[in-house]
């Protein structure tokens, strides 16, 4: 069996931040191993832009932002593999792949990063009712379709969901000439940025209608002809005297992303039941020891340069595994309260580094003057003032050395929002 | 000029043409859409029914037995999915239970082997999600679970590969007999024919209807389905029937033979042959109910749902046979359990039209069939011998399912191939998993221009008019 220090599972802008950051840190026998047929991921359908403000302090296309981290892997000659799929991963960290020129290959790794992203909520996650003909697509298969393979998935459009990628197709349809009739969204807000609802509804008129839903939809020889919408109640049932149909030949669904775990249930890793990515330490380390997770795969993110960051972390954490093997000395839980939806990682390590950590969190509700804060033991040791937070808007608390100091074994650390902005 | 022409390209009509195919005699098949196995035979619980439940003495009690008997050496024959998984009918109330009895003695008259009843405590400790409420439930060992549109594929490509033909995407739209032989009218077309044989489904009536003056009438009964994740499998291996009440038939929860849950199926008439939208009300019915037997149910796990029709009979059994017209047959009202039905009464059929038409056995008839290489089911030795021998099986196209383009290219050029998305997906599984071809979509149309010779724009989901995208960007 081949052997190999690292293994990244994937090579978009997660594994390729990870990669580079592990090798300068010393790890220079790794592997990147890809299943699409270039390096980038899903940064390569995203031709609109918007990228990298945080990171290069410029506005770059998707595949612009992807070509910097393949730039940075390529000068390190980090191995990678194209077109080749992992089918299997133990808790031993033997990785099974296959590919069409070396067949199906395992290799032992030291440590193994998971970087593979996620994937959309398909309609029936969601249960639409209705016809079951051409026509329905997640948002982001008719964005692989308009921006890869130069094809259109309709004409006249109805988007259900306001998640970033919807957005983003709404205006790319009507780029394209498109009509784009209506983005539906179940909530009484938008899951996306709110630049993106700018952006991509207000300036093309295109209306959004909230607390709404998809109850039906219809076809005609055996294409989606309209879509059924109807409001939906306080309890997000639909009402169904509201139902009006809208003419249509597509629907996209933008509904949700999932991070993508099967290879990490078959390594016995621990998942989360609410973000559906690995319960991690502060070295973005699952429960078991060497493997790794980061990105959208660990959770989803809403800027690729938050990807970045974190995986660049990870890349790091994981050279460090490499040379030092695991400390898991007295962790400690990091919760989330009082409409924090969820907060990763969700355990730190009482090390002796004090290393800063970045508390990365979604709330679970629209809460507007509120102070997310953080408390160890009750006593609030950051915080961070917001006019309004949004389930659509990560949100970032950065606690330095000095504050994880004070982090003592049987501490009990814990996120919360605190009213009026006020202690 | 045909010896016979089977209207109906569903496990009906595919197993009788493989069966009339071992007879020197020129078979065809006419079927409507472009595949077989688009109608009731792709969407039905796929379960191989151990016969205790059709009334002694019809015709459904008959075949069924008969059918289920068959599986076993048919699914090796034909390498199509099939497992024995065992079933129990599920008791609420202790009122109810000497129905369970009742199901029993009848199965026995049947001639169901292996029945037995067993407390609720008995039951849970076999399944031990079933339900609470339970109080005793009838275990059916010989239950059995079969993948309904592999095996009509199967059975289609057997007849085809020992001589049948298929005419798709041909519509029967008359039938008239002139000097004993029968001119079938298929779009603009007409074929002639000694003999026809009814596989109609729900549109059985309107065919019988062209021909026979003893007018049948078929009822389309609808019925809903949810499909859970792969990873829900563990939470019944048997299937779990419900056992009648004046509350109405029940759901069943049922493994699949590739290992996620199903429930449903609803049951509602309507008006409409064609009509397999799903509804509001009858997924939440659907799923409603089956939490009565399996409580850890979630909604969160469902990735698809879909609808078929029952045909159902007025006459309320099968209506199997030669029709008041000569060498006009019909196999007709071919609901539950038809599926299980269907291996005898092809047989059946078979030979009595045989015998009618005075055909011969074959010299050579080619028994069995060899179905696609599935690399999701193969050990890692297997895989790797495979992708050396063809390296497009080292290439995963649904990532879900773990799919390679081996399968999906072997899916197209095989005898008849898919042509289109869904015909690839019910013979390879690509885009039947937990993301349902958000991935695979773009690479599947890819795979079907290039070795069909055709323009991305040109690839359908399920043949004419349901073409994927409507051209290219600007």
């Amino acid at each position: 069996m081949n052997t190999c220090d690292l293994v990244i599972i994937g090579g978009g802008p997660a594994g390729l931040a990870a990669a580079k950051s592990a090798y300068d840190a010393g790890v220079k026998d790794l592997l990147i191993l890809e299943r699409e047929s270039s390096l980038g991921g899903i940064l390569n359908q995203c031709i609109h832009n918007g990228f990298g403000l945080h990171t290069f302090k410029e506005e770059l296309t998707g595949p612009e932002y992807a070509q910097r981290y393949i730039d940075l892997v390529e000068e390190r000659n980090v191995p990678y593999k194209l077109d080749s799929t992992v089918i299997n991963i133990n808790k031993d960290k033997v990785v099974t792949y296959v590919n069409e020129q070396d067949g199906l290959q395992k290799v032992q790794a030291k440590a193994v990063i998971l970087a593979c992203g996620c994937r959309e909520r398909p309609r029936g996650g969601i249960n639409i009712a209705g016809a079951r003909a051409a026509g329905i697509f997640s948002a982001g298969t008719a964005q692989k379709l308009v921006n890869v393979d130069g094809l259109m998935p309709g004409r006249e459009v109805v988007i259900l969901g306001s998640g970033d990628i919807g957005l983003i197709m709404a205006r790319r349809m009507t780029f394209e000439g498109a009509k784009v009739k209506a983005v539906v969204e179940l909530m009484p807000y938008s899951s996306g940025l709110n630049r993106n609802i700018v952006q991509c509804l207000n300036d093309f008129n295109i209306p959004l209608k909230f607390s709404h839903t998809v109850v039906d939809i219809k076809a005609k020889d055996g294409r989606v002809s309209g879509v059924v919408i109807a409001a939906v109640d306080d309890k997000l049932k639909p009402v169904m005297e509201s139902a009006e149909e809208i003419k249509c030949d597509t629907l996209l669904l933008s509904v949700g992303l999932l991070p993508e775990n099967e290879l990490a249930g078959y390594a016995d890793v621990t998942l989360s039941p609410i973000t559906s990515g690995a319960v991690v330490d502060d070295k973005m380390m699952t429960n078991v020891d060497g493997i790794f997770e980061c990105g959208n795969v660990l959770h989803v993110h809403d800027l690729v340069d938050y990807v970045s960051e974190e995986s660049e972390h990870a890349g790091l954490c994981a050279a460090e595994y490499i040379k030092k093997g695991a400390s898991r000395n007295s962790q400690i839980d990091v919760k989330g309260t009082n409409g924090i939806r969820y907060v990763v990682p969700q355990k730190i390590n009482k090390d002796d580094d004090f290393a800063p950590i970045s508390l990365k969190m979604r709330v679970a509700n629209v809460f507007k003057r509120v102070e997310v804060a953080v408390l160890l033991d009750g006593v609030k040791i950051a915080g961070k003032k917001k006019q309004i937070v949004t389930p659509g808007e990560m949100e970032t608390i950065a606690l330095g050395s000095e504050v994880v100091q004070k982090v003592k074994a049987g501490s009990t650390l814990e996120v919360t929002l605190l009213s009026g902005g006020q202690k | 000029m045909y010896d016979v022409l089977i209207i109906g390209g569903g496990v009906i009509g595919c197993s009788l043409a493989r069966e009339l195919a071992r007879y020197d005699a020129k078979i065809v098949v006419a079927e409507k859409e472009n595949d077989v196995a688009t109608g009731t035979s792709k969407a039905n619980s796929g379960i191989v029914h151990a016969g205790f439940d059709a009334k002694t003495g019809s015709n459904k009690a008959k075949y069924n037995v008969l059918g289920a008997g068959m599986f076993e050496e048919l699914s090796k024959q034909l390498d199509f999915p099939y497992r024995k998984n065992g079933a129990f009918v599920l008791c609420f109330d202790k009122d109810d239970e000497p129905k369970l009895q009742d199901l029993l003695n009848q199965g026995v008259k049947n001639g169901v082997k292996d029945l037995r009843i067993v407390s609720g405590e008995e039951a849970r400790r076999l399944e031990p999600n079933i339900s609470k409420e339970v109080t005793a439930a009838l275990y059916i060992s010989t239950s059995g679970i079969v993948s309904p549109y592999e095996m009509t594929v199967a059975y289609a490509e057997n007849a085809f590969v020992n001589g049948a033909e298929f005419l798709l995407e041909k519509e029967v739209t008359d039938i008239k007999q002139k000097d004993g032989v029968f001119e079938v009218t298929l779009n603009n077309e007409k074929v002639y024919a000694k003999s026809v044989v009814n596989c109609a489904g729900v549109y059985a009536d309107v065919i019988n209807n062209l021909v026979s003056k003893n007018k049948l009438e078929i009822i389309s009964r609808k019925g809903e389905y949810c499909l859970l994740d792969k990873k829900c499998g563990g939470l019944t291996d048997a299937t779990l029937f419900q056992l009648p009440t004046k509350m109405g038939k029940g759901i069943l929860v049922a493994p699949t033979t590739h290992g996620n849950i199903l429930v449903g199926p609803t049951a509602d008439d309507i008006d409409n042959k064609s009509d397999v939208d799903t509804t509001y009300d009858g997924l939440n019915t659907a799923f409603d109910k089956a939490s009565i037997s399996v409580p850890g149910l979630n909604r969160r796990n469902i990735i698809t749902q879909f609808a078929g029709l029952r045909a159902h009979c007025t006459q309320n059994d099968f209506v199997i046979g030669e029709s008041d017209v000569k060498n006009f047959y019909n196999v007709a009202g071919i609901e539950s359990p038809g599926l299980t039905s269907a291996p005898a009464i092809a047989v059946d059929m078979a030979s009595k039209i045989a015998a009618n038409l005075g055909f011969n056995k074959k010299q050579r008839f080619t028994e069995t069939r060899k179905g696609i290489p599935h690399f999701a089911l193969m050990s890692d030795s297997e895989r790797e011998q495979l992708i050396k021998e063809n390296c497009l099986y080292g290439k995963i196209v649904c990532r879900c399912e773990n799919v390679t383009e081996g399968e999906i290219v072997d899916s197209i050029n095989r005898p008849l191939g898919a042509t289109d998305m869904d015909g690839v997906k019910r013979r390879t599984r690509a885009g039947m998993g937990r993301c349902q071809a958000g991935f695979c979509t773009p690479r599947v149309m890819e795979i079907l221009a290039r070795e069909l010779g055709k323009d991305m724009t040109e690839i359908t989901k399920n043949g004419k008019g349901s073409n994927l995208v409507v051209g290219r960007t600007k």
